[in-house]
């Protein structure tokens, strides 16, 4: 039975992007069938953080509007033969999305995929309502900060409410995925612990990512984290987080970089 | 805002319509004007002369009528309001009450009883008394109540209660993190409040004119 999963967040650059990517990679590394849809209509980026920029033809607009077969869309990842990406239009806007089209479109994708991976825009308008719509699973992306934290609340509610599931009277699985998490600086009040995060938005925690270079690394090489850099700590954090997602009781822990003492102290100074 | 409403002959048929989607929605027109529209009428048709008394038997409140011409039941309420616009039509709930009681059982006290947590950005109004919250309210959310407020959980958005106009309404609240607080048009904001009450068990009611925020227990 395939799995619809939408990645969402409510607020912009909390990660959603880098998530999707590193989460259908390390799914696909456990010898799965994944697709990575972009519904960031617009303003696409999952081609770019997956390395296939270079190589779209079609489009998800193309093949809702019936100008595409989804085969033709369908862009191979050149690492993993069981890893797909779906790419989004960059010249069309969120209004080409329409609900029977997108319908329709998992649809045939639930009939070839194990998983289904929707990588949502930010913001809570038609391009998010119709990224989430069809879900199994959510997993809402937080960044420890209380704008994020707040965002995400509001998506929650959009997602008890507003999908496919809500509607039937069914529950939507919900994952609490926290980014860009520093436990140094949670310790030291600047950031929001996962305690409160947690107590806030009342979700099961799916990871904690720590933050890490190796994140904006790899997307800048155009390879997901967990790909391009498998034993880092960010890596390690979502590979963790798959295993939750397919069912797996992985003890909680915040993975770190090994680095050397002269590093660390010069770290927290520079921090 | 004020309805228009266009009855149509035979008013019989037209009036047990309306008593029909008053059934079906009660409470509908009880805090709305109404304005009677005779457009549809001639003054011969039977019913007309006694309608605006039946409309007003039903509990509506008649405020004014257009097209009247030479009704005279009309008379008394011409008052001609004028700089009205229109919105639109209005949308009647369709869904019917479940299971509709009958008429002499007297009716339980209202209440609403909310099971799930009220997330950023949701509003819950309810103006036909309390309201039950069995999780938290969350920052950014808010529940509008003509009665009293209880959250059996944090408070981290908006509680407004009595908000028809009670001054005995009261809020009561597990965990207190609220922005804003109001009780019959009082209200306080978040930077008014006791830095040592957040985070308590408190009720909040109105006396002499001020809300008093007090810890529970």
């Amino acid at each position: 039975m395939a799995k619809v999963v939408v990645v969402t967040s409510g607020k912009g650059g909390v990660g959603k992007t880098t998530s999707t990517a590193a989460l259908g990679a390390a799914l696909a590394q456990g010898g799965e069938r994944v697709v990575v849809v972009d519904f960031d209509v617009g303003l696409r980026n999952l081609d770019l953080v997956m390395g296939a920029e270079r190589r779209v033809v079609f489009d998800l607009i193309n093949v809702i509007q019936g100008d595409a077969k989804l085969t033709q869309a369908l862009i191979r990842d050149k690492r993993l033969d069981n890893l797909m990406l779906l790419p989004a239009s960059q010249t069309r806007d969120k209004d080409a999305l329409t609900g029977e089209g997108v319908a329709r479109v998992i649809a045939e994708l639930r009939q070839t995929f194990d998983w289904v991976l929707c990588d949502s825009p930010a913001g809570i308008e038609r391009g998010a309502l119709l990224a989430m719509h069809h879900a199994d699973i959510a997993v809402v992306v937080t960044n420890p900060e209380v704008s994020s934290v707040r965002d995400s609340d509001r998506i929650i509610g959009m997602l008890d409410s507003k999908t496919e599931r809500a509607e039937r009277g069914e529950r939507i699985e919900k994952h609490l995925l926290l980014t860009r998490y520093d436990p140094v600086r949670a310790k030291r009040g600047d950031m929001l612990t996962v305690e409160d995060v947690l107590e806030i938005l009342s979700i099961p925690l799916l990871g904690i990512i720590p933050e890490s270079q190796e994140v904006l690394r790899a997307s800048n090489v155009g390879s997901p984290v967990t790909l391009n850099a498998p034993v880092s700590a960010p890596a390690r954090a979502y590979s963790d987080a798959v295993r939750r997602l397919r069912g797996e009781t992985v003890d909680m822990s915040i993975p770190f970089d090994k680095i050397g003492l002269v590093a660390r102290l010069f770290g927290r100074r520079v921090a | 805002m004020a309805f228009v409403i266009a009855p149509e002959a035979p008013l019989p048929l037209w009036l047990s319509a309306l008593d029909a989607q008053m059934h079906r929605s009660p409470g509908f027109f009880e805090t709305r004007p109404v304005i009677v529209d005779f457009a549809a009428l001639n003054p011969n048709d039977p019913g007309t002369d006694t309608l605006i008394a039946a409309l007003e038997s039903r509990g509506l409140s008649v405020i004014d009528v257009e097209n009247a011409g030479d009704i005279p039941s009309a008379d008394p309420w011409r008052r001609r309001l004028v700089g009205g616009r229109d919105t639109g039509v209005a949308n009647l709930p369709t869904e019917a009450v479940p299971a509709s009681k009958p008429a002499d059982e007297p009716t339980p006290a209202a209440s609403l009883v909310l099971d799930d947590p009220i997330r950023s950005g949701q509003s819950v109004l309810f103006l036909k008394g309390d309201v039950t919250a069995n999780g938290f309210v969350s920052s950014g959310a808010e529940i509008l109540a003509s009665g009293s407020i209880h959250i059996y959980g944090a408070l981290r958005g908006r509680a407004i209660a009595g908000a028809l106009g009670d001054a005995n309404a009261r809020i009561f609240c597990q965990k207190f993190e609220a922005e804003l607080v109001s009780i019959d048009g009082y209200y306080l904001t978040a930077d008014d409040f006791d830095p040592a009450l957040r985070g308590r068990a408190v009720q909040i009611r109105l006396l002499n004119d001020a809300l008093s925020i007090t810890p529970l227990g």
